[in-house]
């Protein structure tokens, strides 16, 4: 069940180059919140419309977010002070299912953050994650301590490998079995991380991402397209039937 | 004590506080965040005769004070929504007002039809969405279109019905007389504003479907004055809604003529608005020794 309510802002950093890392007093959402899982923050007197950010992982009563400033709304968050209110509602959508399962998390830019709680919960997690570059790399040392093997890729080749997660992700494959994929970043990266586990016989678990309204399945904007069991497409909606959805439910425009 | 009951072309209201038509999906939803019962009445997700999906993805752009909508009347048809979702909303002790598109205006009279019988309390005869290409707006910009759909609605109705303006036309008085006349039972307005935005970088516009419907604060301006010039030239009752966001806005909708307000964009914003805007209008009739009833058409114009 979600819950509307103010929240103290317990702790406010950059991390990398866009970055933020952002600890909310938040009793009640998280101990509802699940893995995989987002809130919807008001951003201000300025701004109609909440934004949704992925929890990146609960401790007690706090809630640990990692966002990216990608415009005024986020812009707005990442000048909050400590002891601010933020107004949260949340938990919001469905999560990753990785409980007792070996799985391989494929992240990509601000959609590592997301993975960082399912990695814990998982039996047994290794991670490959891509980034712009070294200055944007984020939350590196969380996974080394959660995971088996974290393989770690940039695009200019300044950290880990030159390529992006999925290629990291295939360094992994070669010495480890999984039972599971699960993913979350750009489009491209999910279309890739889906054809990888059809690849190798592996389930994949995407989350999404689409402009959103309200958040909690009432308006219908947030519009994304399945299959249903005969093989048709429909428009599902990320926030209520997501963020996270099996790949195979997912058609991927090209 | 402050009475808040209203009365919506006969249809009674606990308050005047009702949820607008695709903000609110089928009640499910916001239903987590408090009692249904609260509310005035709930006027759900615009119905077709059968299933749409609606339109593709980006459906929503945020603007100043405002949104820009293009979701396109996604719903499971009608049969549907009498089957799976009047059940769910009968728990309640709230009025349901069901909202209606068509493409002919045949296709109206059977949805009128359909839910009547499935005891809706009354009908939302909707001419006006912005974001469908087959009816819809075609049919709220032309005055004998606007009447031609009343009238077939009101003759397969058994509930009362009401139709909803659009505000993309120039001159709203004209067709609200147009469908009084056809034998409406009450008229809502405003629907959305057709509006459109452009992201710079990319050179396309942010909705997929190029235009959507403004709605948010940034119309409340416009929907106090269509209501007030619908209130000088019609009897009908009125649902006012645009924009409103707060109790003082409400207050301000019923003073221009409003029977009853309804809240929608501003869901978005504060799961609880409906029952916010409910609690600063009663404040503000309490302060003023007014029942909800009596603060309809009191402005004092210059």
């Amino acid at each position: 069940m979600p819950y509307q309510q103010d929240c103290t802002v317990l702790y406010l950093r950059a991390l990398g180059e866009k970055a933020y890392e952002m600890i909310l007093e938040a009793d009640g959402i998280t101990e509802e919140a699940r893995p995989g899982q987002f809130v919807n923050l008001s951003c201000g007197e300025g701004h109609l419309l909440r934004r949704p950010i992925s929890i990146c992982e609960t401790s007690g009563m706090q809630l640990r977010l990692v966002f990216e400033v990608r415009g005024e709304g986020t812009k707005w968050l990442s000048e909050r002070q400590i002891d601010d209110q933020v107004n949260v509602l949340g938990p919001l959508g469905h999560g990753f299912d990785v409980e007792g399962r070996r799985v391989l998390f494929i992240g990509g830019g601000i959609g590592v953050p997301p993975l960082l709680w399912a990695a814990e919960s998982a039996e047994h997690a290794d991670a490959a994650l891509g980034f712009a570059s070294e200055n944007r790399a984020i939350l590196l040392a969380d996974f080394a301590r959660i995971c088996g093997s974290t393989a770690v890729a940039t695009d200019d080749g300044s950290l880990g490998l030159k390529g992006n997660a999925v290629d990291a992700a295939r360094i992994l494959l070669e010495k480890n079995s999984y039972d599971l994929i699960c993913a979350c970043g750009p489009a491209p990266l999910l279309k890739a991380a889906a054809a990888l586990g059809e690849e190798k016989g592996i389930p994949c678990q995407i989350s999404m991402e689409e402009r959103m309204g309200c958040g909690v399945g009432a308006c219908l904007v947030c519009a994304v397209k399945l299959r249903d069991e005969n093989g048709e497409p429909y428009y599902g909606h990320v926030c209520k039937d997501g963020p996270v959805f099996s790949s195979k439910e997912v058609v991927f425009d090209d | 004590m402050t009475d808040m009951r209203v009365s919506l072309a006969g249809v009674e209201l606990k308050n005047p506080i009702v949820v607008a038509s695709g903000t609110y999906g089928f009640g499910h939803e916001y239903g987590q965040f408090y009692d249904l019962s609260e509310l005035g009445a709930i006027c759900v997700k615009g119905l077709t005769p059968v299933r749409r999906d609606g339109n593709p993805p980006p459906r929503i752009a945020e603007t100043p004070a405002g949104i820009l909508n293009s979701v396109g009347l996604q719903n499971p048809g009608v049969d549907a929504f009498i089957r799976e979702e009047m059940p769910f909303l009968r728990q309640y002790d709230v009025k349901i007002i069901a909202n209606i598109s068509g493409n002919t205006p045949e296709e109206y009279g059977v949805m009128c039809e359909k839910l009547s019988d499935a005891g809706v309390d009354l009908i939302e005869v909707n001419i006006s969405c912005p974001n469908v290409k087959a009816g819809g707006l075609a049919y709220g910009t032309k005055p004998e279109l606007a009447a031609e759909v009343t009238e077939i609605a009101k003759k397969h109705a058994s509930v009362p019905v009401m139709v909803k303006l659009s505000p993309n036309v120039t001159d709203v008085v004209q067709i609200a007389k147009a469908v009084e006349e056809a034998g409406a039972d009450a008229l809502s307005l405003i629907n959305t504003l057709l509006g459109m935005r452009i992201d710079i970088h990319t050179r396309r516009p942010i909705l997929k479907n190029n235009m959507g419907g403004l709605s948010g604060p940034a119309v409340f301006p416009v929907a106090v004055r269509m209501v007030y010039q619908v209130r000088q030239a019609t009897k009908l009752p009125i649902l006012g809604m645009g924009g409103v966001a707060k109790g003082s806005d409400a207050a301000e909708l019923m003073m221009a003529g409003a029977d009853a307000v309804a809240v929608g964009t501003a869901c978005f914003a504060d799961a609880y608005a409906p029952l916010h805007v409910r609690d600063g209008l009663r404040a503000y009739l309490e302060e003023a020794g007014l029942n909800a009833r009596e603060l309809t058409s009191t402005v004092q114009p210059w």
